[in-house]
């Protein structure tokens, strides 16, 4: 297969300058594809595929009631991300983190930012993730955010933006593992001659990150993973985070609350935990705290947190800070706290609790990406462009209804990644989740999950919307003639 | 210790996969050799499809979906059918299910390996032509095989290994004696055809269904009934005659507890403690004389006394009541030999 036919259509490639023109650091990878012998990139494709059956890397559909597992699409082409960008990349992310967590420990603690007047008090505090619940709350070491998913994306014009932070429970640095893995045990030519900066520290990072917030007085914390179970979309990600780790896989029912403290039952009678990495929503916690109707949580198990018996990870209440409609205020909760411009812009987002920004967004749906404050994986969703006129009075009318819910933003023309499809290569769309630890110190894992959009001109990448997803290089040595990302603030 | 004691929900899961997948083998092996026997006994023979849905009990059942027993419909019944809980489509789908929920605590290499299976099992035809059924039987056993294998090979012999290899040999067990108490009905109560060619042949394959021929044997040299009755039953060297099993099973229990061999801690290691003397102590030949048919009926009783008694002192280990009911449905299911999630 060959790239010489591959066309950027107009949109920023990251890989291409322009037809033609590699960028610098991607000149080696593709020489390399281009040098192998015909249909040895198809073979590897379907041995990859293969690969990830065998080994059940698959995620669950709720609506799909034939068959529920399915492997999560993964095309052989990588992302490569230059040293240099991806160094400004992980300042970014480190200011952006730090600052979130002091606004959550604020917002539970004085609310001096809403004294202050930079966030609307009645906004904030009708965000459906606010907890009033966890207020007055001290996490060990006051951090909120352990394990954050910030979804990024670049412009037609080469700027990086935030799209959305995801602080509750993101999911998908397991693919990002097995993307690499699969990609070494079946294409392993396409690495030679290049530094790339590896992957799979993660697992002992997350474990340092976790055993971290243990209460001080434990010597050696017992910390445990907590699902919802096997019928959960991520439950691969679950088993796989807890096997890396050496921790125990736990479900709600394999834990109990007794005496203000929190044990697995075992074969031998109660066992203390120490730290709970739960992967499970708020509202599914504890049916005493929450969402009295959860069978997936623990009775007792926000009384235990609150009282300092168990930590959990990420801190109850966290997702006030990643509400789409907190997002707005960002970059005045960066300057709020860090005292300095955000280094990683933000989309430019219309809040349509505003009146001016509501008729503007109404007048103009079909240009518009329109989002629900509250739904994540691409429900709740308008994209404009590709939308009919049914749907988008469908949109008017829940606006109308709940201005408080909706939030809106241009459509990002979102860059593109050359990606096999049948025996060619086309340019697909696609978007950047980095990982972000947040114990002792802040960690950033080089990279993150590439997500694809497999469909033909779409701008949807999430698993259940028909995306794919790539491996992500960061290159660990710059390259030269380097020319530097477009745009940036640089 | 050197890990963390094991969640009741992960031993009762191993528990299970241990099971199922020892199930799963043993319905192929069986499959396996009546097609083979079949070549050998005159065509008029049919009995030994009949004989072969009584050894995976559920005749019932059988009858009542099927009616006649023939090859195919046997085939389908034992193989694919997934109404029935002891197909080995359904076993190899119920062990898969177990091990996705346990998938932290068993290596990747078994998870695959049972992946594997799943994956063989579940894109197959639902019919398989008569001359492919030889081939799909013995990739069979050797994919559970594998999996015994790599479970041996890759996993720490510890607490959770124990309670894996603790349902393999209770499973294995129980299909020995299911085996040996269909055939010895069938071979016996008709005395014209003790001493014929076709008797031997038939003892043969009874061996053969548990890889038990050669030793035998080795061991015995001429085909005799009581003697292949002492060898399945009796024997303490032989990987699948009951009393091998039930000692294996003996040490997995002690290994869990930790109690020293000889003692007992709880009411499933004293009954497993029981039995294992009891088949100690026994003589062939007086099992034969009082009826060799009630003993084993006594015998698989006594087995599932342990198998209840195994629940409840490792899985059902609850302070609290409130997810009683699961377990009590678990308990139900067991009491047929089977249990899906």
């Amino acid at each position: 297969m060959r790239f010489s036919s591959y066309q950027t259509g107009g949109f920023y490639d990251e890989m291409f300058a322009a037809d033609d023109l590699p960028r610098p650091q991607a000149r080696l990878l593709l020489d390399t594809i281009e040098s192998l012998s015909e249909g040895q990139l198809l073979r590897s494709k379907i041995a990859a595929e293969r690969l990830l059956l065998q080994m059940g890397i698959t995620f669950n559909v709720y609506a799909d009631s034939a068959g529920t597992e399915r492997i999560f699409p993964f095309d052989l082409v990588p992302r490569i991300i230059a040293a240099e960008e991806w160094n400004w990349v992980e300042r970014g992310l480190r200011q952006r983190i730090h600052a979130l967590n002091e606004f959550i420990d604020d917002i539970y603690h004085d609310q001096k930012i809403l004294k202050d007047g930079v966030i609307p008090a009645e906004i904030l505090l009708s965000a459906a993730s606010y907890r009033p619940q966890c207020h007055g709350l001290n996490p060990p070491r006051r951090v909120w955010c352990h394990i954050a998913g910030i979804d990024l994306v670049r412009d037609r014009d080469g700027q990086i933006y935030v799209l959305e932070d995801n602080l509750r429970v993101p999911s998908g640095v397991s693919y990002v593992l097995e993307n690499r893995e699969v990609l070494k045990r079946t294409f392993p030519q396409v690495f030679e001659g290049l530094a790339i900066r590896p992957v799979n520290e993660y697992p002992s990072r997350l474990l340092e990150t976790l055993e971290s917030l243990a209460p001080l007085a434990t010597g050696n914390p017992r910390a445990v993973v907590l699902t919802p179970g096997v019928y959960n979309s991520a439950y691969f990600e679950h088993s796989f985070l807890a096997q890396q780790m050496g921790l125990q896989l736990v479900e709600g029912r394999d834990l109990v609350v007794n005496r203000g403290a929190v044990y697995t039952r075992t074969t031998r009678g109660l066992q203390r935990v120490d730290v709970i990495y739960r992967r499970i929503d708020d509202d599914f916690l504890d049916p005493e705290a929450f969402r009295a109707d959860s069978l997936l949580g623990v009775p007792g198990l926000m009384a235990a947190y609150r009282s300092g018996a168990v930590a959990l990870a990420n801190a109850p209440g966290n997702g006030v800070a990643d509400d789409k409609v907190i997002y707005a205020y960002v970059p005045d909760i960066v300057r709020y706290y860090e005292g300095a411009d955000p280094i990683l812009p933000n989309v430019p987002t219309y809040l349509c609790w505003k009146d001016d920004d509501r008729s503007y967004v109404l007048e103009h749906l079909d240009q518009l990406v329109v989002k629900s404050a509250n739904e994540s994986g691409g429900y709740g969703m308008l994209v404009g462009p590709a939308s009919t006129s049914e749907q988008r009075q469908e949109f008017a009318a829940k606006i109308a209804a709940n201005p408080r819910n909706y939030i809106a933003q241009p459509t990002l023309s979102l860059s593109r990644v050359p990606t096999i499809i049948d025996d060619h290569f086309e340019g697909r769309h696609v978007d950047l989740r980095p990982y972000v630890l947040y114990g002792k110190d802040i960690y950033v894992l080089p990279g993150g999950l590439t997500r694809v959009a497999l469909r033909k001109g779409s701008l949807v990448v999430n698993s259940s919307q028909g995306g794919g997803s790539k491996d992500t290089w960061v290159l660990a040595k710059p390259v030269e003639n380097w020319n530097g990302f477009h745009g940036g603030q640089q | 210790m050197n890990s963390n004691p094991l969640l009741s929900r992960v031993a009762d899961s191993l528990y299970w996969i241990g099971r199922y997948i020892e199930r799963a083998d043993n319905v192929a092996r069986f499959m396996e050799v009546n097609l083979q026997m079949m070549l050998d006994l005159p065509a008029e023979n049919t009995g030994q499809w009949q004989a072969l849905v009584h050894t995976s009990g559920d005749n019932q059942m059988f009858r009542e979906r099927y009616g006649a027993a023939t090859q195919e419909n046997v085939v389908r019944f034992l193989v694919f059918d997934r109404e029935n809980p002891n197909s080995i489509a359904i076993c190899v789908n119920v062990a898969r299910e177990n091990a996705r929920s346990v998938r932290d605590t068993i290596s990747s290499e078994m998870w695959e390996q049972v992946n594997r299976m799943y994956l063989l099992i579940n894109s197959s035809p639902s019919t398989l032509a008569g001359d492919a059924l030889p081939e799909f039987f013995h990739r069979v056993r050797t994919e559970c095989h594998l999996f015994q294998g790599l479970t041996d090979a890759t996993m720490s012999h510890n607490e959770a290994w124990n309670f894996l290899r603790l349902g393999r040999k209770l499973e294995r067990a129980d299909k020995t004696t299911r085996i040996l108490d269909v055939k010895y009905y069938m071979l016996l109560p008709s005395p014209s055809d003790i001493g014929s060619a076709y008797d031997d042949v038939q003892w043969a394959a009874v061996l053969k269904s548990v890889s038990g021929f050669e030793m035998y044997r080795k061991r015995y040299g001429r085909i005799a009934p009581d003697r292949i009755v002492e060898f399945l039953l009796m024997d303490r060297e032989f990987p699948r005659a009951v009393h091998y099993c039930i000692n294996c099973a003996d040490e997995c229990l002690h290994a869990i507890t930790g109690i020293p061999p000889g003692g007992f801690s709880c009411p499933s290691e004293q009954r497993l403690g029981l039995l294992r003397s009891e088949l100690h102590y026994s003589h062939v030949k007086a099992i034969l004389a009082s009826g060799l048919h009630e003993f084993l009926d006594a015998l698989q009783v006594k087995m599932n006394r342990i198998d209840t008694a195994i629940l409840e002192d490792f899985f059902a280990v609850r302070p609290e009541s409130q997810h009683d009911t699961q377990h009590d449905s678990h308990a139900a299911a067991r009491s047929t030999g089977a249990m899906q999630r």
